[in-house]
């Protein structure tokens, strides 16, 4: 037998970061608390060094290596930039939440490293073994990260839950791996793909089916989202940005894995669940919603309907529909990044600042930090001209151009019945009189970070082209 | 001689067995632990069969990975409950229940 040395070049990201966040692990154990910035200034470095290996290390062709376990494709250079954009921007928010609630320790940036690292993985795998490793590095990071706030009770409990959750998603997706495996004898999803349409009908037909339960857990679509209101509510504001935010890019990689790049051949067997979920997602997503009092559990809805949106467009099984998703997914998350660091902007020191309440009078206090507000519930909402709208429009016209118009109709009509949450904070801020006259207190970091974040939605929304032509660019290439 | 499917029924009982553990339970948080590994070992029996009656390594080496990461996702479940009990001095499950909306 002889073994062959593979080539650890397409990989070299994540090496590097997996290198870094143990350096860190051990720097971090020598220092002082009051000179914890250190590990937060080291952990931005990484960040900022590993985007430029990414951008430089990658020639722009497909790579695969480790025995055809490991892929770099442009589709996976792209998410990797979109994932490290959005842990910057949750660290960089985060920094002065953590402080003033004696939870700037180096756990947050080594459990948020080592769950990029794992989204990295997602991102790149093409076997089903590098995939279950990465969402598994993934999910515990976060099963941790939850609990971090050890003495709150509601975070401890929000920390069980996900984890109960999300240890019967992953057996329910390793219960559907074990099944395509057994009908394909092979883990590598090229393969997989070849060997779909000679392999046993039933066999693959009954795996499809726990795997996507699983991924829906994992996603949180209707009807497997009832941990995720309860996490967003229970974690710290921190972590909620965290989870909230970067793994969505790391989801839709792993859909766009398993679906596109594996079981393409099934696909008018996945097409009629992923229709299921998706329009139970966007009207349970929206029309709850409505009902809730605290921003985090809205948002957290409002994540639900946006996974529904995010579903439309891979639905479709063509490549122009997972370009469309992918655009979908990266500006989701840069309204996320900008609606949960609102809730850390007007927070201070025992003050969470994440119900709805909290935000009276907003544009009394502080009015640019209200239009900022403003700016991004109008994208979530999918108002023109902001990034929303053109995301929403892109899944439509993809899944109008498979001829599903009636599925356009309904996804239309429920995110017209979301505009009315969103339109209610906007009404809290410029309608309402604030409960308390008190200036905003934050870092200026944090207020460069956020106006940039949400002027970036603005911007891409007044020339949304560049980012569609990249996300085109991605599926074109393969 | 036991042949693949009998296997494979041994692997979906288990499966509903810790499923049913996950849902009928209403008392305690270690018994949905049990289960969750008990939802793991059920994989690794499919896994296990499929590698030997196809002939191929590939799923043992899978199986091997699900034990790793089984340990590390007990040590942070057992982790979790630590605190859990700590901060409300029960680990029954119908008291979980501060969150909702």
């Amino acid at each position: 037998m002889n073994f062959e040395m593979p080539n650890f070049l397409p990989a070299l990201p994540e090496i590097f970061i997996l290198g870094m966040a143990c350096v860190l692990l051990l720097i971090d154990l020598f220092l002082k608390q009051q000179e914890r910035y250190l590990t937060y200034l080291f952990s931005l470095f990484t960040l900022l060094l590993v985007a430029v290996l990414t951008i430089y290390g990658y020639g722009g062709e497909r790579l695969t290596t480790f025995n055809g376990t490991y892929v770099a494709d442009s589709m996976s250079q792209i998410l990797k930039l979109g994932v490290y954009f959005a842990v910057f921007v949750v660290f960089v928010y985060s920094k002065d939440y953590l402080r003033d609630r004696d939870m700037f320790k180096g756990e947050f940036y080594m459990l948020g490293l080592f769950g990029m690292l794992g989204m990295m993985i997602m991102i790149s795998a093409h076997s089903l073994l590098t995939l279950y490793l990465g969402l598994e590095l993934l999910s515990l990071s976060m099963y941790a990260m939850v609990a971090m706030q050890r003495g709150s009770t509601k975070a401890s409990e929000a920390a069980m839950k996900y984890f109960v959750l999300g240890a019967i998603a992953s057996g329910m997706l390793l219960y559907g791996m074990s099944m395509i495996y057994g009908a394909t004898g092979t883990l590598n999803l090229d393969s997989i793909a070849s060997h779909a349409a000679t392999a046993d009908k039933t066999l693959m037909a009954f795996g499809l089916v726990f795997l996507l339960v699983g991924v829906a857990f994992k996603l949180g679509a209707v009807p497997f989202h009832m941990w995720l209101p309860d996490v967003y509510q229970g974690a710290p504001t921190a972590v909620t940005l965290y989870i909230g935010s970067a793994p969505k890019i790391a989801a839709f990689a792993l859909l766009v894995r398993l679906l596109g790049d594996g079981l393409l051949n099934l696909h008018d067997q996945w097409q009629s669940i992923l229709i299921i979920l998706a329009v139970l997602s966007m009207a349970v997503g929206n029309i709850v919603a409505i009902a809730q009092t605290n921003l985090k559990r809205m948002l957290a809805y409002s994540t639900i309907s946006h996974v529904g949106f995010l579903l439309l467009g891979i639905l479709t099984g063509t490549q122009s529909g997972f370009s469309s998703s992918m655009f979908y997914a990266l500006t989701y998350v840069l309204m996320a990044l900008g609606g949960f660091g609102m809730i850390m902007l007007i927070s201070r020191k025992g003050f969470e600042g994440d119900l709805l309440d909290d935000f009276k009078g907003l544009n009394k206090r502080s009015p640019w930090y209200a239009f900022m507000m403003l700016i991004l519930m109008f994208s979530m909402a999918g108002v023109p001209p902001f990034l929303g709208f053109w995301a929403k429009l892109a899944v439509l016209q993809e899944v109008i151009a498979a001829d599903m118009i009636w599925l356009a109709v309904v996804a239309v009509v429920f995110s017209i019945i979301g505009v009315f949450y969103y339109l209610r904070v906007i009404k809290l801020m410029y309608f309402d009189e604030p409960d308390s006259e008190e200036q905003l207190e934050c870092s200026t970091d944090m207020r460069l970070m956020i106006s940039a974040n949400a002027l970036m939605v603005l911007g891409l929304g007044l020339f949304p082209g560049s980012l569609m032509a990249v996300c085109a660019a991605a599926f074109s290439a393969t | 001689m036991p042949e693949l499917s009998d296997y494979l029924i041994l692997g979906a009982i288990l499966f509903s067995l810790s499923i049913a553990g996950i849902f009928l339970n209403r008392k305690n948080v270690i018994i949905i632990l049990m289960s969750i590994e008990l939802m793991l070992l059920a994989v690794n029996m499919n896994f296990i069969a499929f590698s030997h009656f196809l002939n191929n390594i590939e799923g043992q080496v899978f199986v091997f990975f699900i034990l790793t990461v089984a340990a590390a996702e007990a040590a942070i479940g057992l982790a979790i409950l630590v605190v859990l009990f700590r901060n409300r001095r029960s680990i029954n499950v119908e008291e979980l229940d501060s969150l909702k909306g």
